[in-house]
């Protein structure tokens, strides 16, 4: 199916595309043959759906399970910590970080 | 029918290089090593072990390493009051069949006459070395070693699944290809135990990954860092995943650890993580530390998946630079063997580049200079380290 070149898929079984390069904001771009509006920037080396995805779905890459989808997903929707987690340790990221001092903040 | 060619050493392997070993056994003995070795440093290549007190490790290590079949000769560099076991690993030498002396500063008239009894001894050397021929070499007989350093957002999706195309097809021509860093599989010791060859070896597999998680959370290591969120990485899983894909897609035929020579062709995982208690701190404090134990297991020539950009290469055995990252690429052309980078900006595919690194390490092994080696890079660096020997469900026949 028609795909954006900036869209690499690693397995053929996987269900994300990874970013060779960034997509800016308001761009519209083919996804598995589908016109898709970006809503916000997305960066490289960032994932996008290939496909629809179920909550509780696997999240293949590389043809593995990353972890399972939190919600469901479109394709072109932005996989990432909001949608995706891991089955194996929670993620730390700065923004869970900063959400949890959210209080202590001015 | 490779084209290939290699020197026969006694114990059946075959080299790639016939260069000349210069060790130093203690940091004391290092700098009269290396001028021994500077005039003649594109034969003669110096390694070491800095330690004063004795390490069985260490011991074994340079054992490996002496013999290692890119080792055409030996000159061991003694202080003479280190711990070092020199009779040893002189006697290991003499075994192989290989040219070894062995100068002890302290009774051959210290730093000059050490040199230059050092230098005359390769001079004399280098005239039966290059006497040495080389004979037909099948790929089924290289040992191939794949590391990433230095990396970035980009290795696990250019450089590292890259190697491990390559590393498909030099299994599949019988070479023996070791993968290793298991504190950077943990997530995906069930993926890899499902590619092992038996059960046995895929607890073996799954219990070397276990060993690493628990000896980083001793040393205080986090496993994901907030940047890698940044770059596009979700979960500890998918961080894992783009390290594991220099291992390609090949059964799993064995569990080794440094300084066990692979028995056969196929896809050998390197336990690198020492056992016991954290002794003596990092398990490999930089990326040379791992390419020696590849090479100590045999390995002729190393694949270094780079998205920073390392400049390394190495002592006795060549490394194959590959670029995961265009924009690296271009500011660092004149290091790197492979552009990667053509994954992520267009143009290339995945298994284009895993043609090229293929083909590569073919001519390499016939050969030709990699840019690091045609550079000088001759880095080397062994530390201590204590492991138990594999149990017998890591090599299953």
């Amino acid at each position: 199916m028609n795909t954006d070149v900036r869209l690499l898929l690693l397995s053929p079984d996987d269900n994300i595309f990874v970013l060779r390069a960034a997509v800016e904001a308001g761009e519209t771009i083919v996804v598995s043959g589908q016109q898709i509006q970006i809503s916000t920037r997305i960066g490289l080396g960032h994932k996008i759906a290939r496909n629809a995805i179920g909550k509780g779905d696997k999240v293949l890459k590389y043809g593995a399970s990353i972890g399972s989808a939190t919600c469901e997903m479109s394709p072109g929707d932005h996989v990432h910590l909001q949608n995706l987690k891991s089955d194996y340790t929670p993620t730390y990221s700065l923004e869970s970080e900063r959400d949890a001092h959210t209080g202590e903040r001015t | 029918m490779s084209g290939l060619s290699g020197y026969l050493r006694n114990d059946g392997r075959k080299g790639i290089r016939n260069h000349i070993v210069v060790a130093y056994l203690v940091e004391c003995a290092h700098h009269v090593a290396r001028e021994i070795a500077w005039p003649y440093r594109d034969h003669a290549h110096v390694i070491g072990f800095p330690g004063c007190f004795p390490n069985v490790y260490a011991q074994k290590m340079m054992e490996r390493l002496c013999t290692h079949p890119n080792v055409g000769a030996v000159l061991l560099v003694s202080l003479g009051c280190e711990s070092f076991n020199r009779f040893a690993l002189e006697q290991v030498v003499r075994d192989s069949g290989r040219p070894v002396e062995t100068l002890v500063i302290q009774n051959d008239g210290g730093t000059l006459a050490s040199i230059n009894k050092g230098q005359t001894w390769i001079e004399e050397t280098l005239v039966e070395t290059e006497k040495m021929a080389r004979v037909p070499m099948d790929i089924n007989e290289l040992v191939v070693g794949t590391v990433c350093g230095g990396s970035d957002g980009t290795s696990g999706i250019s450089g590292n699944p890259a190697a491990g195309r390559a590393f498909d097809r030099l299994v599949k021509d019988g070479a023996a290809c070791i993968f290793e860093e298991t504190g950077e599989l943990i997530g995906c010791e069930e993926i890899m135990a499902a590619r092992a060859a038996t059960p046995e070896l895929a607890d073996e597999l799954r219990a070397s990954v276990t060993k690493a998680a628990q000896y980083y959370a001793t040393l205080g290591f986090g496993s994901f860092a907030a940047g890698n969120a940044e770059g596009g990485l979700t979960t500890i899983e998918e961080k894992s995943m783009g390290a594991y894909a220099k291992s390609g897609a090949s059964e799993i035929s064995g569990l080794i650890k440094p300084g066990d020579v692979p028995p056969r062709g196929g896809l050998y995982l390197m336990d690198v993580v020492p056992d016991g208690e954290v002794r003596f701190g990092f398990p490999n404090i930089t990326d040379n530390a791992e390419i020696v134990e590849m090479m100590a297991s045999g390995a002729h020539l190393t694949l270094f998946v780079t998205g920073r950009g390392s400049v390394v290469g190495s002592a006795l055995a060549p490394v194959v630079k590959i670029a995961a990252n265009p924009h690296m690429y271009q500011r660092l052309s004149d290091d790197m063997d492979i552009n990667a980078g053509k994954i992520i900006n267009g143009g290339s595919s995945i298994d284009d580049v895993g043609t090229e690194i293929y083909d590569l390490v073919l001519s390499a092994a016939a050969g030709t200079k990699t840019k690091s080696e045609a550079l000088g890079h001759a880095e080397f660096i062994l530390t201590y380290k204590s492991f138990e020997p594999i149990g017998p469900a890591c090599l299953p026949a």
